[in-house]
């Protein structure tokens, strides 16, 4: 499977007898019925952690991007209007600031190494604390209540996955006791966020910003609220997205395949 | 020594606000150690004004320091200037004038370096022209296609060592890069350990290995044109220039070529020459060019903090004391 595609339903599953595995690339599986397949004897590969870097890396990017204009400050750069660049035209430091990662998995984890060595305080929110010497390598502090980490985050990036538990996450309430001045980054699911609730946020400044490479659905309709938003980044779900480790996906996803289709034990299987 | 009667010495900006002006948010901290004088105020009023300076901060390299200027203040004992560069000024020139120079090297290296790892990012992952496709009116775009090149892991050139050199190894390490590194003179080896940073004596080895250039020199006769066809010709046909120093230290016709032919696969530009481009230049239009708007130290808190530090200079040198940064004439 790529980019979720095909689509993997009843139908399919009955007109394919001889079906073993379905192999699935990236680490999200929020879009396949796990018992549906399971009833039908048909086993689950995905490529949980060759995407991590990439991914952390794709945080930093649209953080680093956010905070200093970046997009705003190219489109100014080529403009056929532009005649000077303003003294007074600024954006934010990254350095020194306080990032709050929702979701200290793999890839959460990985974003909290990256932005250690750009001085960044970091806080974090999991279901369980890391050992003492995982946070103390990052200098991480855990927070046990989100709403805390949401009160003393200048930003706030969410890693985790898309679970009926994660669902919404980020609503109303939670947006709402964020600072004015935090930007929040979805590097996660497009529907870990109330999206509604988050263009409301946007355009009261509630917050002060978003950089979001996932959103729901995939493309957002071209009319949708959020494309106009002059203090929003949408990056098309490029997360995993270099030759580098898309090549390594396929390979993974080969491995898993021939071990499904010979009965030896399956790389990276989903139970 | 400082103007006594309770008069704040006289200082000396090109504006405030505006273009190249003196930012809104910083007059009050100005304002608690210097009567600010502007330019308008000084040239409308030079028979008054003009003893009244002792210090001139620059902002943005205005107001522009030539002999007239120089001749026409008796009583100027320092210039600071903000940011590090001191390109624009004649130095030999103010120092034969018995006037002191300082620059602001402390506050501008994290946020240099912060704009050298966004823009290396940014052009990396194809961040801009992602941008541009979530957006676009056109409803299909083709997803399965679009694939930038891995950073983590990825070998990284830096051409300058300096401070803001030494912050991106420091970044860059977090990002398990590889890094290379050029300079006029070798960092001492525990310098080189903490980043793990290899020392490339000769360019050419270092433009050879890169995924990544970075280039981070101060502008000098030596720099000009550093990077021309000979040395893009040396770098990978895969690999991004990124260019966070001046502009004039790079080739640009030759850059263009390289960039329209395949020579390099992408650049990265927070500086040209001139700034801005002219609308029509060739560079605007490359697809696999990223340009921001000499973005460099442009936060609240670095241009804050460069103000913060051009005060401690200026206060030191009307006071006789060892000025923190002072910039002497080579």
């Amino acid at each position: 499977m790529w980019y979720h595609k095909p689509v993997i339903n009843e139908e399919l599953l009955q007109s394919l007898p001889n079906l073993k595995i379905v192999a699935n690339s990236g680490v999200g599986i929020d879009h396949l019925d796990l018992k549906l397949l399971s009833s039908y004897g048909v086993k689950l590969s995905n490529t949980p952690f060759i995407v991590s870097t990439d991914t952390a890396d794709m945080g930093m990017a649209l953080m680093l991007a956010s905070s200093r204009r970046l997009v705003e400050g190219y489109q100014m750069a080529v403009s056929p209007d532009t005649e000077y660049f303003p003294a007074d035209w600024l954006g934010d430091e990254l350095s020194g600031a306080t990032l709050g990662i929702v979701g200290m998995g793999t890839i959460g984890y990985k974003v909290a190494e990256r932005a250690k060595a750009f001085e960044m305080k970091i806080l974090y929110h999991n279901r369980n604390q890391r050992n003492k010497d995982e946070e103390r390598a990052v200098g991480a502090i855990y927070c046990k209540k989100i709403d805390d980490l949401l009160q003393r985050s200048d930003f706030v990036l969410l890693s985790v996955n898309l679970t009926p538990q994660t669902h919404k996450l980020i609503g109303k309430r939670e947006l709402e006791l964020m600072k004015p001045t935090a930007t929040l980054i979805n590097i996660s699911r497009g529907l870990v966020v109330d999206q509604d609730a988050l263009v409301e946020a946007l355009q009261n400044k509630v917050i002060k910003a978003a950089a979001l490479d996932v959103t729901y659905p995939e493309p957002l309709p071209r009319d949708h609220p959020l494309l106009k938003l002059k203090n929003v980044i949408i990056t098309p779900h490029i997360g995993s997205a270099t030759k580098k480790t898309r090549r390594l996906m396929m390979e993974n996803m080969i491995e898993s395949i021939q071990a499904g289709l010979t009965g030896l034990p399956i790389p990276n299987e989903v139970l | 020594m400082i103007m006594g009667g309770g008069e704040l010495p006289g200082l000396l900006v090109n504006e405030i606000g505006g273009i190249h002006g003196i930012l809104h948010g910083h007059v009050v901290f100005l304002k608690k150690h210097f009567c600010l004088i502007t330019m308008k105020e000084f040239l409308e009023n030079k028979k008054h004004m003009s003893k009244k300076v002792q210090a001139i901060y620059l902002w943005w390299h205005k107001p522009v320091i030539d002999q007239e200027l120089l001749q026409s203040l008796p009583n100027l004992k320092v210039i600071a200037n903000s940011g590090v560069r001191m390109d624009h000024l004649d130095l030999k020139l103010v120092a034969s004038f018995g006037v002191k120079m300082a620059n602001a090297p402390r506050a501008v290296s994290s946020s240099t370096a912060d704009t050298g790892m966004a823009l290396l990012l940014a052009s990396a992952r194809r961040l801009v022209e992602g941008y541009h496709i979530a957006i676009s009116s056109r409803m299909e775009y083709c997803e399965a296609d679009f694939l930038g090149v891995e950073v983590t892991g990825a070998t990284l050139g830096i051409i300058g060592m300096g401070r803001i050199g030494y912050k991106i190894a420091l970044r860059a390490k977090a990002f398990e890069m590889n890094i290379l590194y050029h300079n006029r003179t070798r960092r001492k080896e525990q310098e080189e350990q903490a980043v793990g940073a290899a020392y490339c004596e000769k360019m050419d080895g270092l433009l050879q290995q890169a995924d990544f250039v970075m280039v981070v020199v101060s502008l000098t006769p030596q720099t000009h044109k550093l990077i021309g066809k000979r040395e893009l010709e040396l770098m990978k046909p895969t690999a991004t220039l990124i260019n966070i120093s001046r502009g004039a230290v790079i080739d640009q016709e030759a850059l263009v070529t390289a960039l329209q032919s395949g020579v390099i696969r992408a650049a990265a530009l927070d500086v040209t020459y001139p700034e801005p481009l002219p609308r029509d230049h060739a560079l605007l239009k490359l697809k696999n060019v990223v340009i921001t708007p000499h973005l460099g130290i442009k936060t609240h808190k670095a241009t804050y903090m460069i103000t913060e530090e051009a005060v401690e200079n200026i206060l030191a040198a009307l006071n006789d004391l060892p000025i923190p940064s002072e910039v002497l004439p080579s």
